[in-house]
């Protein structure tokens, strides 16, 4: 990691505090970790540990009470919820647990709709969409609507989605969740491809240790510190072969 | 972006027919009542004028009677011929004046025969009334003042006695009596009351005097201006003159009634535009209710696809975007309550005024406006649900179920 160039992005002296005085929850007390360009991390950690709360924060989608997020360079929570908006338009890739496609939509609809908020014109969109869900495997599902796609289809469109703005991360919050454990390595290798291949770099967000084990580093919340951040412990880090 | 938020927005309405046909419904009838009432309205206004343009213009009637009394009256005193000169001469602005009385009377021709109504008056009356000839020519007015049995006769009456054929130069009898035809009058066509025009035999006044009604009174006198503006002024005079040929004390009203027959239309206009501004009034709130509708779904909508929204704001949705794809939504709907309401109000309009013999006269400038009018009302009434679900945070969005 030294050999990285600055980060990409930073956690310094990050609180999430929820609610106040008695009922005050500290989501996150202190918490500091730096993450570099075509990194591939998996966040762990109990539920109530902290880990969507910084996800959210990654996101842009929720500021850090105190301390400062750094997104390439830039303190996220000095800016409004318009800039945020942009920060994720252009610079974040979401995939859900639940998959989160658009009903009554096709493939290429769902994987074309973030460039259709940048503006992006009409016949770039379609090539750039192509591209992406060739990249994920569906080159031949185009013109499904969700229904007509299995869960691991599904989740596939929605990385393509996640992909087709380059973005300069890719955050994925329990991808696998809701699939069988054949699915789950399709599309944990998927990642791992994105990641080594392309460069990508992503976070994910799981309580799975053999989804964890495709990730290059380890990041595990416990009360809302980091109780654990380096590579994956040798022991379990051969699931992933 | 507008284009696909529209695309977007009519695939989630057509997913939903059974609700956005509710939902619409307010629209439909709103829109629906206020096409059909202002273009029936519109038919009527243009038959009552087409009507009284065909009665003729700068037109004024005069009969025996006051005020009380309208029609003819049995008790007052008539005029005669001789105030029908008088005025002729001495009331300015008068161009054309003509005596009528008219009754109803079998005519015969051959072996057929039919009731219809004649009307005793002079050469005048043609030009009064506008009336033009198929065929033949007007009695003239020395056949007026010799009291010559001739007459023309309107198209129903010549259907029923000589079916196609060119009656003029036929002798037909009236009561009885032999009468020529010397004219056949261009069809008008049924008047906006109901009566048949063309179901009339026209004769010279004195005609009819000397061999039905066996006096010289007349029933109305019709006096016809140049000009609009000289009406009313033709009106005073005429009523100076009569008053006094017919002794009348400054201090009692007339003892006949005058009527200004351009008036007729005004007034029928008026009570039309205080009918359909009151119709009006009623479309309008349900227009409201209808928006108040829209805007209810529209909230069952956001709330439904909170999650939806969620993901669209995590994707790069900005706030304006999903403002503006919730108020294309609910454009959309209004807008096609809109079109739905407007054919159904045309159709209304079609089958009544089809029913009812008035004209037919769909206005574009109108079906542009309710349609614009339509898509105000979804931008108006979407607007509150539109901002809630642009300002919603995505974290709770993400997380609904």
């Amino acid at each position: 990691m030294s050999a990285s160039p600055g980060p990409l992005l930073a956690f310094r002296n990050v609180f999430k505090i929820y609610g106040e005085g008695d009922t005050e929850v500290r989501a996150l007390n202190g918490v500091n970790f730096e993450i570099h360009p075509g990194e591939f991390v998996a966040v762990m950690g109990a539920s109530g540990s902290g880990k969507s709360t910084t996800l959210n924060i990654l996101g842009c989608l929720d500021v850090p009470s105190s301390g400062t997020y750094d997104f390439m360079g830039v303190g996220v929570e000095t800016l409004d919820r318009k800039q945020r908006a942009l920060l994720r338009q252009n610079y974040i890739g979401f995939v859900f647990q639940g998959f989160n496609l658009l009903k009554r939509t096709t493939a290429l609809e769902n994987v074309e709709l973030p460039l259709v908020y940048r503006g992006t014109p009409a016949r770039e969109r379609r090539r750039l969409a192509e591209e992406a869900l060739g990249l994920v495997g569906l080159g031949d599902r185009m013109d499904h609507t969700s229904s007509e796609l299995s869960g691991g289809q599904q989740q596939r469109v929605a990385i393509a989605r996640a992909l087709v703005t380059s973005p300069a991360v890719m955050l994925a919050d329990e991808p696998t969740g809701n699939l069988d454990s054949q699915r789950t390595h399709e599309i944990m290798r998927l990642f791992r491809d994105l990641n080594e291949k392309r460069g990508i770099t992503i976070i994910l967000v799981t309580h799975e240790d053999d989804v964890a084990a495709f990730a290059k580093r380890h990041i595990r919340f416990k009360d809302g510190n980091i109780a654990y951040d380096g590579p994956p412990v040798p022991a379990r880090a051969g699931a992933a072969a | 972006m507008i284009f696909s938020a529209l695309r977007l927005a009519l695939r989630e309405l057509w997913a939903n027919k059974l609700r956005t046909f509710l939902t619409c419904l307010g629209m439909i009838i709103g829109v629906g009542s206020v096409i059909a009432l202002l273009t029936i309205g519109a038919g009527v206004t243009s038959s009552i004028n087409r009507e009284f343009a065909s009665i003729g213009q700068n037109l004024v009637w005069i009969w025996p009677g006051g005020e009380q009394q309208r029609g003819p009256s049995r008790e007052a005193k008539r005029f005669t011929w001789r105030d029908l000169d008088l005025v002729r001469r001495t009331v300015p602005g008068v161009v054309r004046i003509a005596p009528s009385v008219g009754g109803g009377h079998v005519v015969k021709f051959g072996n057929l025969d039919a009731d219809t109504t004649i009307i005793g008056t002079t050469p005048d009356y043609f030009d009064i009334r506008l009336w033009t000839f198929a065929s033949g020519r007007p009695f003239s007015d020395a056949e007026s003042s010799a009291g010559r049995m001739v007459c023309t006769i309107g198209q129903t009456l010549r259907a029923k006695l000589f079916g196609g054929a060119d009656p003029v130069g036929q002798r037909v009898r009236v009561d009885g009596v032999a009468c020529e035809i010397v004219g056949l009058l261009a069809p008008k066509g049924a008047g906006t009351f109901g009566q048949d025009e063309d179901d009339r035999i026209i004769l010279p006044l004195r005609a009819y005097q000397r061999r039905f009604t066996g006096d010289d009174y007349i029933n109305t006198l019709q006096l016809m201006a140049a000009e609009k503006a000289d009406v009313p002024r033709m009106m005073e005079g005429a009523r100076a003159v009569l008053r006094q040929a017919r002794n009348i004390p400054p201090d009692k009203p007339d003892d006949f009634t005058m009527e200004d027959v351009s008036s007729f239309g005004e007034e029928a206009n008026t009570v039309l535009g205080l009918m359909t501004l009151f119709v009006g009034a009623v479309a309008f709130i349900s227009l409201i209710v209808g928006g108040i509708g829209i805007m209810n779904i529209m909230l069952v909508s956001v709330t439904e696809r909170t999650r939806e929204i969620g993901i669209r704001l995590a994707i790069g949705a900005q706030e304006r975007d999903v403002m503006t794809q919730f108020l294309i939504e609910a454009m959309a709907l209004a807008v096609v309550g809109g079109i739905a309401g407007i054919l159904l109000g045309l159709g209304i309009a079609y089958l009544v005024t089809g029913l009812l013999g008035w004209a037919f006269l769909p206005s574009a400038p109108l079906i542009l406006g309710a349609t614009i009018f339509s898509g105000l009302i979804g931008v108006g009434f979407g607007f509150f649900p539109a901002r809630r679900a642009a300002r919603l945070n995505p974290i709770d969005a993400l997380r609904f179920e």
